[in-house]
């Protein structure tokens, strides 16, 4: 009884192992790291992503030193303002995933209702059907998700989809990995017209809003991979950019930041183009001046509430 | 009569996890993977029924087994086949082509001989099975 119990040397296939080299062998610290540089603020998912990975690397230990284990449910909803980051960190978490090898493939299917509700009678079924198979070990990425639940029609498709969805979640959890993502109220509306799912997901993660600083930084990421840089001055004409546009409606954190950086540089080449018997060095070109931030329709606005 | 046609006919059927890997393989080189069924074995009986379509994008193997496994559930009683199609030529052809799944009782084929004109005789093969009305050919329902 007891030695049956007991893993012993003939079965288990190893009985102490390195955590550091295990560590380094699956690589999963190069793909933590860039999601620490490259992503800015979202503490708390950062360390929600740390924890899975470190369970997950566990999970992997423990299956080699014969350890039973069922594997862990890695279905996942991402909730938070527009821009916050969701889809990025999908695509992140579906790297981690493949290198530990949880997912066999790594790669991620991004869809939304369109993809998986059809149009009549008995068209939802293949149409999901076919989604899931293309996610079959990736994952999946449902943005949106609430859309699929449309309370005010009884009888709208998306609930056919959600049935589909539930099963294969349940039953090819080795297969395939399932991440919803949606706005934080709606998300909590659609999961509590559908309690299936919520107990189905395991990991629910809250993004949070950046704070101005974070979104400063974002700027300056953003323009540093494009090969601009603001001059000394429009950094701070840009940090009070940040302040206003906060203020004002349609916000939407990450994405708003890149629409107004495209529109700078528009501005900025306008500017340059205004005046063409000029010598331009490569620092012109790459330099946003506080006159294209301070013409954006944000400071007119603030000034006239002023 | 153990009917052989396509790949590995000669090779003691697959396993699930041998199809798996044949599979991926396809999918690795880019083909569309298809389903199919019939109760018709005779070998000239190359246009089998399609169990849905082509399935095309696939990145795992895991998404055809899944088919499968539904078309095994309807007609485990008759042969199921895997075409995996390349469409690099610019249309699609057939590059790899298996059974996956057979009925238990396989009846062969009798060789009919029909005396023709002068001391000239033709020859056709017949199943035993298709004797039956299509459905019901191997004992299904």
């Amino acid at each position: 009884m007891n030695e049956a119990a007991i893993p012993d040397s003939t079965t288990a296939v190893e009985t102490a192992v390195d955590l550091r080299r295990e560590f380094n062998e699956v690589g999963i610290g190069e793909v933590l790291d860039e999601l620490d540089r490259e992503l800015i603020g979202l503490k708390p998912v950062k360390t929600r992503i740390r924890e899975i990975a470190a369970l997950l690397l566990i999970e992997r230990l423990r299956k080699r030193m014969g350890l039973a284990t069922g594997n862990p449910t890695l279905h996942m909803s991402f909730t938070g303002n527009p821009g916050t980051g969701k889809t990025t960190v999908a695509l992140r978490i579906a790297a981690i995933l493949h290198k530990l090898g949880f997912v066999r493939r790594g790669h991620v299917v991004s869809v939304t209702r369109d993809e998986l509700v059809g149009q009549y009678i008995g068209h939802t079924a293949p149409k999901t059907k076919e989604v899931l198979k293309k996610a079959m070990g990736g994952v999946l990425f449902i943005d949106e998700a609430y859309y699929l639940y449309r309370p005010d029609n009884e009888r709208d498709y998306g609930q056919e989809a959600i049935e589909i969805l539930l099963q294969v979640m349940e039953n090819q959890r080795d297969d395939l990995v399932v991440i919803l993502a949606g706005y934080g109220d709606r998300m909590d509306k659609f999961f509590a017209s559908n309690p299936g799912f919520r107990s189905r997901i395991a990991h629910h993660i809250d993004f949070p809003d950046y704070s101005d600083d974070e979104l400063l930084s974002i700027a300056e990421l953003m323009l540093t991979e494009q090969n601009y840089k603001f001059s000394a001055d429009a950094e701070a004409a840009f940090v009070r950019y940040i302040a206003l546009r906060k203020t004002q409606p349609l916000f939407s954190n990450a994405r708003s930041i890149r629409n107004a950086l495209d529109r700078i540089r528009l501005r900025q080449a306008n500017r340059l183009v205004s005046d063409l018997d000029r010598v331009l060095t490569a620092d012109d070109i790459m330099t946003l001046e506080a006159s294209d931030v301070l013409a954006s329709r944000v400071f007119e606005k603030g000034s006239e509430e002023k | 009569m153990r009917v052989t046609q396509g790949c590995f006919s000669f090779l003691p059927d697959l396993t699930d996890e041998q199809i798996t890997s044949q599979v991926q393989y396809a999918l690795g080189k880019g083909w569309a993977v298809n389903i199919e069924f019939t109760d018709d074995p005779h070998p000239r009986n190359t246009y089998w029924e399609m169990w849905g379509l082509p399935m095309f994008d696939l990145q795992d193997a895991a998404g055809v087994l899944m088919e499968l496994n539904e078309c095994r559930k309807i007609y485990g009683d008759r042969y199921i086949r895997l075409s995996a199609f390349d469409s690099s030529p610019g249309w699609e052809s057939v590059r790899l082509s298996f059974i996956v799944n057979r009925p238990k009782e396989e009846p062969g084929f009798r060789l009919e001989r029909q005396e023709s004109d002068g001391r000239n005789t033709r020859y056709t093969t017949k199943s035993y099975a298709v004797d039956r009305p299509e459905g019901r050919r191997y004992g299904g329902s």
